[in-house]
């Protein structure tokens, strides 16, 4: 397969995941910033948001302050903002049509769709029952996407790449809103369970759609711990690091065996990868949830750049 | 549809019937679904000019246009003896020149030709296949003749439209496949694969990689490049995919570097290598043309055949086939004035209302008048043009051409339309499939089917009876 075929399809994936996730912290916002005064926590939701989509600077350039109007402007449809939903669907389908050849016909459709779709919102006069159908279509785009690619692709190579973009990219996303929200997640033994702290880890939760998981899960009230958990350790949780790694683990080996031969990129996941299956939140606690998220970024990112040196160019 | 005598031609019958007795709004109903389903799967082009964003649709209209047995193997008879003698006058025209020798035609139209390449100058290409693509733009204007309106050996586009058009005419339509013998068009991928392994180097080992390189998704011809490719299950390269390494060419693929050893470009020689030619493409591979030279990569086409399909060369085209194969030309050539010679340039300046005058390397249908159609203000900018560099124009009488039902704003009304069939030349022998690009000027009148400006396509039916 060509390099840039494989790169095409990798950033596709990674495109459209970035969409939904930016989609899924816009919602969890919007519901956070919609409690009555004093339910929230003590700083701007806003920031929080824009802190999470990982573009604070690129943001203060532009606007003096993160609010509704100027947030939602900036996530979801800046033409300014490389990383906006509406760029994100833009790029993705420039990059399905440099690999029409690779796509199924139903992807294709899936992201041209939803391409043609995209110019129906008006982003100057949007209003807000409109702005929520329009994260709806943007998850549902997603969730098409992906669909359509498990159910019809062949499993090879270009579906490995795919797959793999996808991963990346939402291990990166699950790691941020844990990075933006970590201090929230530590155990306070005075405050357990105490009712400002429970809107934002349901707003955790929401903005990973998990709310459900982790009653079925856990079978318990919302504890900060066990949300921490959820989200990093454990396997049953599609969107957890450790899912993401098994998974990523799993499509590496494939494309090393289909290839007959391994690198840098499989040896790196190994090890994060193993890390995440013999963690333990007492230990990651006490060593520090945010010095383990933020070395998780950096590992994800190696990996990511390992994978691009490896295949994509 | 009709003859001359307003009766309607055999090969229509079963159709008009069936076009008196379908409602309206059936047809417009299926018209609209076929524009729907051409936008979900993105067969669309991009026009020049135009916001970069912006993607149009050629229209599509649903009535087919229809060619009988006979009136096919005519034709392809003679777009078989014409792709033959393109090709044979493209190898004298870089070695022997044998044409020149025996007077035939004048030594600028070979040397002064801006398209010249002295880089093929005695350069050997695989089996002296030149043109292994060609589409031949016809039209017909009686019963019994079909006239050549234009050569394309370069790189002729349209051919997934024509793949296109049946799929959709299969979908909306299947009742009329019943009662209509349609030949197939659906082999026509396979066929250019065999055509294009067929040329591959004689140093390539085993069985030859196939590539179809692209400039790339902002190109008007996208669509086509990945439908093709799709279709020949080959890789669809940009000119970054690749490099020259030791007199070979290679992709680069994901599991490193793949000799690649047929190359479908549709890309300009222009912008092939910037080595060799354009210093500033940025959509070639430099060293492609040394690998080429060396004989290690194939190029269909060939570089430098737009010698053979200029309009000022065209005029020649019926000594060209005497003069290689002695044969008489089966398909007529259209009347043609070249300015580049005094006394027809008087005739062309004396006569502009009733000519079509167009530039010797225009394409898309842009740089001509149309003489009867235009008014006074554009006929004298376009003469003084004409004055100012004769050699670079030609001229036509208007033909009437055939017509055929289209669907339009007011119902069905015939329309004027020309056909691009495409002849692939392999080492083994010449493939055509039966039918071929039909192209329709949709406004009232209009000779100009270009897609650029407004033209239409049509499915285009060869029935096997």
């Amino acid at each position: 397969m060509l390099s840039r075929t494989a790169s095409n399809l990798y950033w596709l994936s990674r495109y459209v995941e970035r969409a939904e996730c930016l989609a899924r912290i816009l919602d969890a916002t919007y519901r956070l910033s919609a409690l009555p005064q004093g339910y929230g926590s003590e700083t701007n939701e806003w920031d929080s948001a824009i802190a999470t989509a990982g573009c604070v600077a690129s943001f203060k350039e532009k606007y003096p302050e993160a609010n509704e109007r100027t947030v939602t402007e900036y996530l979801a449809f800046s033409p300014d903002n490389p990383s906006s939903i509406r760029n994100c669907i833009e790029i993705a389908r420039t990059n399905a049509r440099s690999v029409r050849t690779a796509l199924t016909g139903e992807m294709w459709d899936a992201i041209n769709s939803a391409w043609h779709e995209l110019y129906r919102y008006d982003p100057k006069r949007i209003t807000r029952e409109e702005f929520t159908r329009f994260l709806n279509f943007v998850t549902e785009t997603s969730v098409r996407f992906d669909g359509t690619s498990f159910r019809t692709m062949l499993r090879n190579d270009a579906y490995w790449f795919s797959r793999l973009g996808f991963l990346v990219e939402r291990a990166d996303a699950t790691a941020r809103i844990l990075d933006v929200k970590y201090h929230v997640l530590l155990p306070r033994e005075a405050q357990v369970g105490g009712p400002l702290d429970y809107f934002q880890w349901a707003s955790i939760l929401r903005s990973v759609s998990a709310r459900t998981s982790y009653h079925w899960v856990y079978r318990d009230s919302v504890k900060p711990w066990l949300v921490a958990d959820l989200l990093i350790l454990n396997r049953q949780m599609p969107r957890s690091l450790a899912s993401c790694y098994e998974n990523i683990n799993r499509y590496l080996d494939d494309l090393a065996q289909f290839y007959g031969r391994q690198g840098q990129a499989q040896r790196l996941a190994r090890a994060t990868t193993s890390k995440l299956e013999n963690g333990r939140m007492e230990d990651i606690f006490q060593s520090g949830l945010h010095e383990f998220i933020t070395q998780f970024l950096s590992d994800n990112n190696r990996v990511g750049n390992a994978i691009g040196d490896q295949y994509l160019i | 549809m009709r003859a001359p005598d307003g009766s309607i031609r055999p090969a229509y019958q079963q159709l008009a019937h069936w076009l008196d007795n379908v409602p309206k709004d059936v047809l417009d109903y299926r018209r609209k679904e076929a524009e729907f389903i051409f936008r979900r799967i993105g067969i669309t082009f991009a026009v020049y000019g135009e916001a970069a964003s912006t993607e149009r649709l050629i229209p599509f209209d649903i009535i087919p246009r229809i060619l009988n047995r006979g009136e096919w193997q005519k034709l392809s008879k003679g777009l078989e003896q014409r792709v033959k003698a393109l090709n044979m006058y493209l190898y004298d025209a870089y070695n022997k020149r044998e044409i020149l020798r025996a007077g035939l035609i004048p030594e600028e139209l070979i040397f002064g030709n801006p398209v010249f390449r002295p880089e093929m100058n005695g350069q050997a290409v695989p089996h002296n296949i030149y043109v292994m693509i060609a589409g031949i733009d016809v039209v017909r204007v009686d019963p019994d003749n079909f006239y050549v309106l234009e050569d394309n050996a370069r790189v002729p586009s349209g051919v997934s439209y024509m793949l296109e058009n049946r799929e959709i005419m299969l979908r909306l339509f299947p009742e009329l496949f019943i009662d209509h013998p349609v030949a197939p068009v659906e082999n026509y991928a396979d066929d250019l694969l065999a055509t294009l392994k067929s040329v591959a180097p004689l140093t390539s080992s085993g069985e030859p990689t196939v590539v179809l390189m692209t400039p790339g998704i902002y190109n008007s011809a996208y669509y086509e490049h990945s439908f093709l490719a799709d279709k020949l299950g080959c890789e669809l390269v940009e000119g970054r995919d690749m490099f020259v390494k030791g007199d070979m060419l290679y992709m680069r693929t994901t599991e490193g570097p793949k000799r690649v050893d047929v190359i479908y470009r549709r890309v300009d020689d222009d912008f092939i290598d910037p080595l060799a030619f354009r210093p500033d493409s940025m959509l070639g591979v430099p060293g492609l043309m040394s690998v080429y030279q060396a004989g290690n990569v194939t190029l269909a086409n060939a570089v430098g055949t737009g010698i053979a399909d200029d309009k000022a060369v065209y005029s020649y085209m019926p000594d060209i086939i005497k003069f290689y194969l002695g044969e008489e030309p089966i398909l007529k050539n259209v009347e043609t004035y070249r300015c580049r010679e005094p006394g027809q340039l008087k005739y062309v300046l004396d006569n502009i209302e009733k000519l079509v005058v167009k530039e010797v390397h225009g394409s898309g249908g842009y740089g001509m008048l149309i003489g009867p159609a235009a008014d006074k203000k554009t006929i004298e900018n376009f003469a003084a043009k004409v004055k100012a560099a004769p050699e670079g124009f030609i001229a036509q009488p208007t033909l009437a051409l055939s017509t055929c039902p289209t669907f339009v704003e007011e119902g069905i009304a015939p329309r004027h339309v020309d056909l691009r069939p495409f002849v692939l030349t392999g080492r083994d022998k010449t493939r055509i499939v039966p039918g071929g690009l039909t192209r329709v000027a949709l406004s009232k009148g209009s000779l100009v089917v270009n897609s650029s400006q407004g033209g239409g396509t049509k499915d285009t039916w060869v029935l096997d009876r």
